[in-house]
C-alpha cells in the first residue's frame, strides 16, 4: 500500500457539500486522508470530475437466480461478449454478465460497492461462492424474509422479539446484511400456484397479512437496529394499477423512527419503484402514475427509494417475486425458469425483450426516469436499474444522461414507434428539469450510503472513509453539449481507485483489487425458544442439516463485519 | 463479377476455424492479402494461406464477389457465416456452420454438410447437393429466434432437429429426415420429400410443414381436418392436412386459434 | 477414543445425503464405521483406507509401463501437454468439490482448452432442454413438503439414487404431507417394471423411445383435445386418467432422468416434459426436476455459469471469449472428430463411460488422469495423479441435484503428500505461467483451512 495525491479535480462531494471546487484528495493505504507525503503518486485530475466511489442499493449479481439466468441463456453470450483483457478473465454475457465480468464493469464505472439484492438463505453458501468470485468491488447481500415460514409464524403472533432473534439467527448464518421483502405473502402463496396482490391478502395457510409482514418486519429491523432499512419489493409488481398498493404499503413506515447507531434516519427502502408505479387497469390504458408516487415519497422523509428504470434493452428479469415471473412467462411466452426454495422464499426468471416499438416498454421507460426528476430528495432517491431486471447495470451511465439531458430524452422519446401514445400515457415530454452531477452524486454515492448505514466508510471523500474515489473525464463547469459523452465518461473511469489500490486506468481494468465481503454480525439475547423452533424445523422439514447450514468463514475470506449488539 | 479460388492444399491437424471466408471479407482484397486472413486451429492463429492457395481476383465490393473452393473442406468450419451478399462455391464436402447467420448471398456445396448448416439464418440461399448432418436451419442454444428467412435447399438427406425455432423462410429436403422437424417453430416452412421417422411439428406454434413420404410415427397432438390440393417445390399433390401441435399453446387472430399445419401427402 | 462425527456429506449420488455419521478412530486417520448411508454410500467411505489406494502418481514408460513420479514431476507434465496442445480437453468433475472446478477453470482458460463435465454423456440433454424452454424446478424439501403427484419419468432412484424416495420423494412425512406415501400418487413411467416402478400407482410401460408423443398426449388431453386410443404403447384411457390426477393434485413433482436424456430425441424430451410442467402451473402447481447422477455433478454447471456463462461444453481456445455449442464442443463429438489433442480427465472415468472409438481417439495424445482411484481412465492413461478423496479427506462446497449448495465437511486426513483436486491445479497453473513467463492472475484465494463446520449456533 501507499500514498497517491489526485490533484487538481473538480471534486463533487456532497457529504461535505463541496460541489466542483478545484481540490486535491488524498488517500493513504486504504483511507482518504488531509495530506500524504511528497513520494505520493501524483493522478493529475485537471479538468476531470472527482468522486467517490458508488454505492450500487440493488442489484442482483449473486446467486441461484442470477446464475439460472447465466445458465439458461447461451443467448445472452453469443456476440454480444467483449473480448477479454489481456490477461484478465474472460468477461461473458450481455444481461447476466459473468461475475468477472461483473466485477470489472462496476470498477470500470467508478463503482464501489454493490448490494446483492435477494440472497436465498438456503443456497447462501451459492451467493457467497458468487461473490468470491466478483473481483474488485466490495458486496453485501440481503436474505430475504418476507415469505419465511417462520417469519410469518412469529410475526402473526406479534412476536418481535422471537422474530428478531430468528433474523438475526439467519443473517448471522447467512453472512447476510439486512432484511429483504419480496412480494410479503405473495411468494409463500406462490408454494402453492397462487399470489397476494394486494396488503391486505391472507396468505394462504399462514393466516396473515402482506400488510402484516410488512409492519413487523419494519420493527423487527429497528428492534435490532439494522444499519439497512427495510428493503422491500412490494406486492403486485408489474401490474397495471398497482400504484395504490404502492401508496398503501408505504403509508406503513408513516410514523415509525429509525433506531440505530448508524447514522440511518429512514425506515424503509422501496426498491425498483419504477416497477410500482402503475396506474390504468389494463395493458390497454396502462399510464404513469409516476407523480402521484414521488408525491408521497417527498412527503415522507422515512421513505428511500431506487429507480428501477428501464433501459430499452434485451434483458433477464428475475425476482424472488415467484409468481410474477410465471405471470410474465403466460404474456411473453420465452423461458421459464423457477426455484421454490422450502420454507423460505422462491425464485422466478424469464428474458424480456424491453422493445422501443412497444407502447408499454415506452411508457415503463418514461415512468422511471419521471421518477427521478420528480423527485425533490436525491439523497433519498437512488439510481438503479433493477439489474438485471429493466436493464443491465452498464446502462447506468445511459440513465444519468437521460436524467441530466432533456435533449437525450426527447431524442429517446422522438426515437418510438408510438411516440405520441407515450407522451399520452406519461408526463415525460416536456419536464425541463436536468440534475446537476451533484445531485447525481447525491443519487449514487452519499445517498445510498446513508442508506445503507454506511456512510461512515462509503459515499464521500472526507478523511477517515475507504479511499475509493473515481476520477472522470467530464468538466462540470463546463458540460458537453452531446449528452453522449456524460455515458461515455461515466461509463469509463479515467481512472478509479479502490481502497486505495488503482484498479481501473483509462477505463481498463489494471488490478484485481482487494475485494470484501461485508456482513453484520448482529448479536442478541440467547433465546432458547427460537433455537427449538430452529432445530425442529430443521429436523422434520428442511432437506440439510442446521450444521451444514451456515456459510463457512472461508467461503467470504476478506470479510468486512459490521458488529451490533441488541441490549434487549 | 470476379472470382477468388481457394485451393486447399493441407489437412489441418485438428479442424480450422475459417469465419473469413466470405465475399464480405474478401472483397477489395488482393490474393495476397486474403492469404494473410486469421484463421485458428484450435488456440493456434494461423493465415489462410496456410491451408488454401489463392488465386484470382476479388470485386470491389462483396457483391461483386464470387468465392469458388476447389476441394475438400470437412475440416473447415463456418464457411460463409455471416455472408451479406456475393457467392462461394464448394467442390467437396463442408464442415459445421456453412452459411450460419447468413444474411443473403449464395452458397452452393456440391458435396455433403456438417451439422448447423444455416443456423439462425436471415436470409440468402444455401443449396446442398449432397447430405446435410443435424440442426440444419435451427437456432442457436437458448434463442427463441430461429431461422428467419432464406432458403436451404438439401438435395440429399438430413439428420434431426430441422428448422427448430423457425419464424420464417423455407427449407427443403429431397430425401429422408430423421425426427424432430420444425420443434417450437412459430412460422416458416419445411418441406421433406422422402420419409420422415417421427416427431414432426412438436411443440410447434405456427409455420408449415409438408411431407411427400411417409410419417412413421404422428404425434398424438396433431389432427386430420382435411384434404386439400397443394402445390409446393415444384410439385402439386393432394394432402392430408392436419393441424396442431394441439398440447402447445397457441395465438388467436379475431377470437379463433391460429395452428400449425402439417400436409402429407396422401397415398394414391 | 474414536470419534462421532455428524452431519456428513455423502459423496455418492445426487442426493447428496448429509446425514450421514462417521466413526472415525484415534489418530483421525481412518473411518471405522459409518451411520445412515446407502451400501453404495457405505462404501465409498471405507474405500479411502484401502491398502491398494494409489498416493504417488504413476507415468508411462516407453516399455509401457508404469512408474512412479513425484508431483512436481506430474505438475511440469500436465502444464506442459497442457501449453503444447492446440487444443486440450479437460473432461470429468463428476467427483470432485466446487474448489476443484474452479482451480482447473483458470488452467483451463489459460491453456486455451474446452472444458466440458460429464453432464456432456448424462444429463447434458437437459441443459439444451434448459437453454430452450427453461427450468421450472424447486428443492427436494419442497417436494417433501408438499408433493402430492410425483412422476418418475426414465428413472429408477431404488437403484440409482438409493435414499432419494426416503429422504425426499415418496416416503417421507413433510408439513403439508404427514401421511408420508399414503398422500402420495407414485406414476412411473419407464418402458421396464424398475423397483421404482413396482412402487408406483400407476405404471406406464411405454414403447422405448417414444416419451416425447407421450408427453405430447398428456399436453394435449390437458388441453381438453382428443388422442388416439394408443400412444407409444400406452391406452388412451390411463393416460387420461393420469392427466386427471396430475391436474387436480396440489403439487405435482416430475423427477427425470437418463431414460429420457438416452433415447431418440434427447433434449426434446426433457424439453417436452418442461412445456408440461408449465401447462400444469395453470392448473394447479408443478415442478420439475433432472435426477443428476453425482453428488456435485451440478457443481460445475454452477460454477462455470457464473466463470463463462456456460454449464458444459465450453470452448476456451480462443483466448478471448468462451464459446458453447453442444455437438460440435461437446467432449464425445469433439473426440470422434478428432478436434483435440491432449486429454485430461479430472474425478471421473471416461476409460469405462465413453465409446471406446472415442477413447481411442483422445488415446492418440497426451491422456492424464487425476483421480484419487485406480480405474480404467489411470489405467490407459499417461499421467495417473492421486489425489484427495472430496468429503472424506477434503472439504468444499458441491451442489445437489436441486442446485442446493451443501458444505461437505472433511472426515480424516488424506495420504501423506497427496495434494486435492484444487491443490494440484493451482500448482499446474503456476508451473504454466513459470513456463510461459506470465503473471499469474489470482482472484484471492478462499481459505484453505476450512472448518469442518464453523459457526456455532
Amino acid at each position: 500500500m501507499a500514498e497517491i495525491l489526485i490533484k487538481n479535480g473538480f471534486v463533487i462531494d456532497p457529504s461535505r457539500k463541496i460541489n466542483g471546487d478545484v481540490m486535491d484528495i488524498a488517500i493513504k493505504d486504504d483511507k482518504i486522508v488531509d495530506k500524504v507525503g511528497s513520494g505520493a503518486k501524483v493522478i493529475d485530475a485537471k479538468g476531470k470530475v472527482v468522486m467517490a466511489g458508488a454505492v450500487d442499493v440493488h442489484a442482483h449479481v449473486a446467486g441461484p437466480k442470477v446464475n439460472a439466468g447465466r445458465l439458461m441463456r447461451p443467448e445472452d453470450k453469443l456476440f454480444k461478449s467483449p473480448d477479454a483483457q489481456e490477461h484478465y478473465r474472460m468477461e461473458m454475457g450481455f444481461s447476466i454478465p459473468s461475475t468477472f465480468k461483473t466485477g470489472y464493469d462496476y470498477a470500470r464505472m467508478g463503482y464501489a460497492f454493490v448490494m446483492e439484492a435477494a440472497m436465498p438463505p438456503l443456497h447462501s453458501p451459492h451467493v457467497h461462492e458468487e461473490i468470491h468470485d466478483t473481483p474488485i468491488i466490495d458486496e453485501a447481500a440481503l436474505p430475504v424474509f418476507a415469505n419465511n415460514w417462520f417469519v410469518m409464524e412469529y410475526l402473526k403472533n406479534n412476536e418481535i422479539e422471537n422474530a428478531a432473534a430468528y433474523v438475526a439467527w439467519i443473517i448471522n448464518a447467512t453472512k447476510g446484511y439486512g432484511i429483504k421483502l419480496v412480494n410479503p405473502g405473495g411468494t409463500a402463496a406462490w408454494a402453492w400456484g397462487l399470489n397476494c396482490l394486494g396488503i391486505n391478502d391472507p396468505v394462504p395457510y399462514y393466516d396473515i397479512t402482506p400488510a402484516e409482514i410488512i409492519t413487523g418486519l419494519i420493527k423487527t429491523n429497528e428492534y435490532l437496529g439494522l444499519p439497512h432499512s427495510v428493503h422491500i419489493h412490494q406486492n403486485s409488481l408489474g401490474d397495471p394499477g398497482n400504484y395504490t398498493v404502492t401508496l398503501d404499503s408505504l403509508k406503513l413506515a408513516e410514523g415509525v423512527k429509525a433506531k440505530n447507531k448508524f447514522g440511518r434516519d429512514t425506515v424503509m427502502h422501496s426498491t425498483h419503484i419504477q416497477f410500482h408505479s402503475y396506474g390504468g387497469d389494463s395493458w390497454a390504458n396502462f399510464e404513469s402514475k409516476a407523480k402521484e408516487v414521488m408525491d408521497y415519497v417527498n412527503s415522507q422523509k422515512n421513505i428511500t427509494v431506487d429507480l428501477g428504470c428501464v433501459t430499452l434493452d434485451e434483458t433477464t428479469t428475475m425476482t424472488a417475486d415467484g409468481p410474477f415471473e410465471h405471470h410474465l412467462n403466460n404474456l411473453n411466452h420465452l423461458k421459464w425458469a423457477n426455484v421454490d426454495v422450502e420454507l423460505e422464499t422462491a425464485a422466478g426468471v424469464v428474458p424480456y425483450v424491453y422493445d422501443k416499438n412497444i407502447k408499454v416498454c415506452g411508457i415503463q421507460w418514461a415512468i422511471g426516469l419521471e421518477l427521478g426528476l420528480y423527485a425533490k430528495d436525491p439523497m433519498r432517491t437512488f439510481i438503479t436499474t433493477d439489474h438485471p431486471n429493466a436493464g443491465p447495470f452498464i446502462r447506468y451511465p445511459r440513465i444519468i444522461k437521460w436524467l441530466m439531458s432533456q435533449k437525450a430524452r426527447e431524442a429517446t422519446l422522438a426515437s418510438f414507434k408510438y411516440t405520441d401514445k407515450v407522451i399520452d400515457a406519461t408526463n415525460i415530454h416536456g419536464i425541463d428539469r436536468e440534475l446537476t452531477l451533484y445531485e447525481v452524486a447525491q443519487m449514487t454515492r452519499n445517498g445510498p450510503a446513508k442508506s445503507l448505514g454506511l456512510s461512515h466508510m462509503y459515499g464521500g471523500l472526507g478523511a477517515g472513509l475507504d479511499a475509493n474515489v473515481g476520477v472522470f473525464n467530464l468538466d462540470p463547469k463546463n458540460m458537453p453539449s452531446d449528452p453522449e459523452m456524460i455515458e461515455k465518461a461515466l461509463l469509463r473511469a479515467a481512472w478509479f481507485i479502490k481502497s486505495g489500490q488503482i484498479v481501473v486506468k483509462d477505463g481498463e481494468i489494471t488490478n484485481h483489487g482487494n475485494k470484501r465481503t461485508v456482513w453484520v454480525n448482529a448479536k442478541v439475547k440467547e433465546n432458547p425458544q427460537v433455537m427449538r423452533d430452529i432445530n425442529e424445523k430443521f429436523l422434520k422439514n428442511y432437506t440439510v442439516a442446521i450444521g451444514n447450514y451456515p456459510v463457512w468463514d472461508s467461503l467470504a475470506p476478506n470479510p468486512l463485519v459490521i458488529d451490533i449488539d441488541v441490549e434487549a | 463479377m470476379a472470382t477468388i479460388t481457394l485451393k486447399p492444399f493441407k489437412t489441418p491437424e485438428l479442424i480450422i476455424e475459417c469465419n473469413n471466408i466470405t465475399p464480405d471479407a474478401f472483397a477489395g482484397k488482393t490474393p495476397a492479402e486474403i492469404a494473410e486472413l486469421e484463421i485458428f486451429e484450435g488456440k493456434v492463429r494461423e493465415k489462410l494461406g496456410d491451408f488454401f492457395s489463392v488465386t484470382g481476383s476479388s470485386g470491389n465490393t462483396a457483391a461483386e464477389t464470387d468465392i469458388l473452393i476447389d476441394g475438400d473442406c470437412s475440416r473447415v468450419k463456418y464457411l460463409g457465416s455471416k455472408m451479406t451478399v456475393g457467392t462461394i462455391t464448394v467442390n467437396g464436402n463442408a464442415d459445421m456452420y456453412v452459411g450460419g447467420w447468413m444474411k443473403g448471398g449464395k452458397i452452393h456445396v456440391k458435396g455433403n454438410v456438417d451439422s448447423f448448416c444455416g443456423i439462425a439464418m436471415e436470409g440468402g440461399e444455401i443449396e446442398v447437393d449432397g447430405n446435410a448432418g443435424n440442426y440444419v436451419g435451427c437456432a442457436y442454444r437458448g434463442d427463441w429466434r430461429g431461422m428467419r428467412g432464406g432458403t436451404i435447399h438439401i438435395h440429399g438427406s438430413a439428420g434431426n432437429d430441422i428448422g427448430t425455432f423457425m419464424l420464417g423462410g423455407t427449407i427443403i429436403i429431397d430425401k429422408n429426415a430423421f425426427i424432430h422437424v420444425s420443434t417450437h417453430a412459430e412460422g416458416g416452412t419445411v418441406v421433406i420429400k422422402g420419409d420422415v421417422e417421427g416427431r414432426v411439428g412438436g411443440q410447434m406454434v405456427k409455420g408449415d410443414i409438408y411431407v411427400f413420404g411417409n410419417v412413421q410415427y404422428m404425434l398424438p397432438g396433431f389432427k386430420e381436418i382435411d384434404r386439400v390440393q397443394k402445390e409446393i417445390a415444384g410439385e402439386s399433390a393432394t394432402f392430408r392436412h392436419y393441424i396442431g401441435d394441439l398440447g402447445e399453446r397457441h395465438p388467436k387472430s379475431k377470437g379463433k386459434e391460429i395452428y400449425a399445419n402439417l400436409y402429407v401427402k396422401a397415398s394414391a | 477414543m474414536p470419534k462421532l462425527i455428524t452431519g456428513v456429506g455423502c459423496p455418492y449420488c445426487g442426493s447428496s445425503c448429509d446425514d450421514i455419521e462417521c466413526l472415525v478412530s484415534d489418530d483421525g486417520k481412518k473411518i471405522l464405521e459409518t451411520r445412515n448411508a446407502c451400501v453404495i454410500g457405505n462404501e465409498i467411505f471405507h474405500h479411502v483406507s484401502s491398502p491398494d489406494r494409489p498416493t504417488k502418481p504413476r507415468m508411462r514408460q516407453a516399455d509401457g509401463s508404469m512408474k512412479e513420479v513425484s508431483y512436481d514431476e506430474a505438475v511440469d507434465f500436465t502444464a506442459k501437454a497442457l501449453i503444447k496442445a492446440k487444443k486440450p480437453l479437460i473432461y470429468g468433475f463428476g467427483s470432485t468439490n466446487c474448489e476443484g472446478m474452479s482451480a482447473v477453470a483458470r488452467v483451463a482458460e489459460r491453456a486455451g482448452a474446452v472444458l466440458d463435465n460429464c453432464a456432456s454423456i448424462c444429463h447434458g440433454p437437459s441443459f439444451l432442454a434448459i437453454f430452450d424452454n427453461g427450468y421450472p424446478s424447486c428443492t427436494l424439501g419442497e417436494v417433501k413438503n408438499r408433493a402430492d403427484v410425483v412422476v418418475f419419468w426414465g428413472c429408477n432412484p431404488m437403484h440409482a439414487h438409493p435414499r432419494h424416495t426416503s429422504r425426499y420423494s415418496i416416503f417421507p412425512r413433510g408439513f403439508f404431507t404427514t401421511k408420508g406415501q399414503m398422500q402420495r400418487t407414485i406414476i412411473s413411467i419407464d418402458p421396464r417394471e424398475t423397483d421404482t416402478a413396482k412402487l408406483a400407482d400407476y405404471h406406464f410401460m411405454l414403447n422405448q423411445g417414444h416419451d416425447y408423443e407421450l408427453f405430447d398426449a398428456f399436453r394435449t388431453v390437458l388441453r381438453g383435445h382428443d388422442i388416439p386410443a394408443e400412444v407409444a404403447g400406452c391406452k388412451r384411457e390411463m393416460i387420461i386418467e393420469a392427466a386427471e390426477k396430475m391436474r387436480n393434485a396440489r403439487f405435482v413433482m416430475i423427477f427425470f432422468g437418463m431414460g429420457c436424456t438416452h433415447t431418440d430425441g434427447r433434449n426434446h424430451n426433457v424439453d417436452i416434459a418442461i412445456s408440461l410442467t408449465r401447462d400444469l402451473n395453470t392448473h394447479t402447481k408443478s415442478s420439475i426436476m433432472a435426477m443428476r447422477g453425482h453428488y456435485n455433478i451440478a457443481g460445475p454447471g454452477q460454477v462455470w455459469s457464473w466463470q463463462f456463462g456456460f454449464p458444459y461444453c465450453i470452448d476456451l481456445s480462443k483466448g478471448t471469449r468462451a464459446h458453447m455449442n453442444p455437438g460440435e464442443t461437446s467432449s464425445v463429438d469433439l473426440a470422434m472428430r478428432d478436434e483435440v489433442d491432449c486429454f485430461v480427465n479430472v474425478g471421473t472415468d471416461a476409460g469405462a463411460h465413453w465409446p471406446i472409438a472415442a477413447i481411442k481417439h483422445v488415446k492418440k495424445h497426451p491422456f492424464i488422469a487425476v483421480d484419487p482411484n485406480i480405474c480404467m481412465a489411470s489405467e490407459i492413461s499417461d499421467l495417473h495423479v492421486p489425489v484427495r478423496v472430496v468429503g472424506v479427506e477434503e472439504a468444499g462446497v458441491v451442489y445437489r441435484m436441486d442446485n442446493v449448495p451443501i458444505q461437505f465437511k472433511k472426515v480424516i486426513d488424506g495420504p501423506e503428500g497427496v495434494p486435492s483436486d484444487e491443490e494440484f491445479f493451482d500448482r499446474v497453473y503456476t508451473r504454466m505461467c513459470e513456463l510461459t513467463q506470465t503473471e499469474p492472475m489470482w482472484i484471492p484465494a478462499k481459505g484453505h483451512a476450512k472448518a469442518s463446520s464453523t459457526s456455532e449456533h
